[in-house]
């Protein structure tokens, strides 16, 4: 019996979280141009004009292109913050931790418009680039934390090994350093990645009026009525999230990476 | 290997990008908004230099006033509903296995991904009359006809507890994984019903995380922008998306920033209420 209360209460949210995607999926395979559910005919169609028609290919692209850069320079940035932090002791230094976690606790519009006034105080407003470099300082706090959770889990015994057999920082890093945090390195970039596909009010404030990102595209098209293209994007953009989420569960440890202890008691 | 202090100028060499993107890229635009909440507004382009309070004058008035008690109101009633939701929810989580674990947090990371602007489409869509749910009620014949269940304020607030409640679960998991299950294994061996050891046992082991998590909540809430635009009608609007609509469509960059600078000060201000609720738990 409370089997299937407890059973019947994680069903109860599982269906409260999927039931908006369920309606859009089903929304998505409409046959016209219509917003109805239980769907009137099966078409995939609206699925081939996210790639057919130039409007919304062109905001796919800009998006996966600003994902793609603004992650690494957010890698570039936690990579060797991380490492510092972990190899040297510098309390002072840790103001910068602080500062890499300040702008994704915060809500989002302040970063959007610390950063809009800045970029129009210098005059770059408007720049693509300019998004770019926005979105890497505001999801720069995803790897940092998947990094130094991933330096801390690094056994000091090796590193201090290898630097007896005369290994320096350099080598130190390559050899044993990098490959034991590969998989916080790449899970910091996924999360930084699929969080900025998403990302809308921090690219409007910056690009808005310049360039079309995806959750941009969506917005202003929503403001001109419905099209079907929305639903087939909402789900897309579902897909690319629960894959990559699912990649990262399938090759890291993924209730370690969210602040579960080490699975050793568990099966 | 001993963490060491960085002994010649060259150790501090890695420090110097991120430190100097973190500088160059957040703290002075930070500054720059600082600075810009004294200007003036200039009609003609975003701003012209001054020194004025005129900005945060405008927070006295009754318009803001109502604004940031909306705003207010609503981010705690979304902070409430989640934890209600989600403190059994992540019980039953961090008891099941790992496999069933590892599905749950891939799909609750996937919708805390989503964009605003996709959660508010999909609810706008549920919430319609031609596709949203009136339709099932009249299809199982509760209700005689369809209706459109937006805009209005039970829409703004489900979908942000819809937005909100995989961050919620996300932040109480830690805890809740590492709650001794001896306890409540001994209230279950001393004749609790698993209802009772919960309220009696669970929740008074984790007053202080839930405390800390309803004040994370509720600054999560506090941010959103879209969906009370998509979602509610004008009175619905709340700090974020005025700061917004004020920055963009007014061209009231002073006003905006003057906004942006209190909202920062009430978050501060909470998150200083976490940590001390935090420590208060690690003392316990």
């Amino acid at each position: 019996m409370t089997t299937f209360l407890q059973r019947l209460y994680l069903g109860l949210v599982g269906l409260f979280l999927s039931l908006p995607l369920i309606v859009v999926a089903g929304v998505s395979v409409n046959e016209k141009q219509t917003l109805a559910f239980p769907p009137q005919g099966f078409s995939l169609s609206w699925y081939g004009e996210i790639f057919a028609n130039p409007e919304w290919r062109n905001a796919l692209l800009a998006s996966i292109t600003l994902a793609a850069v603004s992650a690494a320079l957010a890698l570039a940035i936690a990579l060797p913050l991380a490492w510092f932090l972990w190899r040297r002791h510098a309390p002072w230094a840790n103001i910068f931790q602080l500062l890499g976690i300040a702008p994704f606790t915060l809500p989002p519009v302040i970063t959007a418009l610390g950063l809009l006034t800045f970029w129009a105080t210098t005059g770059f407003y408007g720049q693509p680039w300019t998004a770019a470099i926005s979105h890497a300082i505001f999801f720069v706090t995803l790897p940092l934390v998947t990094l130094s959770l991933g330096f801390s889990s690094i056994d000091r015994s090796l590193v201090e090994a290898a630097a007896t057999m005369g290994a320096d920082d350099r080598t130190i890093f390559r050899t044993v350093v990098l490959p034991l945090i590969l998989p916080y390195l790449v899970s910091g970039y996924a999360f930084a990645f699929v969080l900025s596909l998403n990302e809308y009010i921090v690219a409007y404030m910056t690009v808005g009026f310049t360039m079309e990102t995806l959750p941009i595209k969506i917005f202003n098209a929503l403001r001109y009525g419905y099209t079907p293209t929305m639903a087939s994007v909402t789900i897309l953009f579902v897909a690319i999230a629960a894959l990559i989420f699912g990649l990262v569960a399938r090759f890291g440890d993924l209730p370690k990476l969210l602040g579960a202890m080490a699975n050793t008691d568990k099966q | 290997m001993r963490r060491e202090a960085p002994q010649r100028l060259a150790d501090y060499g890695p420090l110097l990008f991120p430190a100097g993107m973190l500088i160059v890229f957040f703290v002075i635009p930070f500054a720059t908004m600082i600075a810009v909440s004294f200007f003036q507004r200039d009609p003609a382009g975003f701003y012209s230099t001054a020194f004025v309070f005129d900005n945060y004058a405008r927070f006295l008035s009754l318009f803001f006033g109502k604004v940031l008690g909306f705003s207010l109101f609503l981010a705690v009633t979304v902070a409430i509903c989640c934890v209600v939701i989600a403190v059994p929810f992540t019980y039953l989580l961090s008891r099941a296995r790992r496999r069933t674990q590892v599905l749950w947090l891939v799909a609750l990371l996937s919708v805390l991904s989503l964009s605003e602007v996709i959660i508010g489409f999909a609810w706008s869509t549920l919430f319609s009359r031609t596709a949203g749910i009136t339709n099932l009620l009249v299809a199982i014949g509760l209700m005689s006809e369809p209706v459109a269940l937006n805009p209005s304020f039970g829409a703004v607030l489900t979908a942000m507890v819809y937005q909100a409640l995989p961050y919620t679960v996300l932040v109480l998991y830690p805890a809740l994984v590492r709650l001794d299950p001896t306890l409540t294994e001994a209230a279950r061996t001393l004749g609790a019903s698993p209802v009772k050891s919960f309220f009696t046992v669970v929740v008074p082991a984790l007053r202080n995380t839930i405390v800390a998590t309803l004040i994370m909540v509720f600054i999560f809430a506090l941010g959103s922008y879209l969906l009370p635009q998509i979602l509610g009608r004008p009175q619905h609007w709340t700090l974020s998306v005025l700061i917004t609509d004020q920055a963009i469509y007014q061209s009231n960059m002073p006003f905006a920033a003057a906004m942006a600078v209190f909202l920062v000060l009430v978050t501060l201000g909470l998150v200083g209420l976490t940590l001390i609720a935090t420590r208060k738990g690690e003392a316990a």
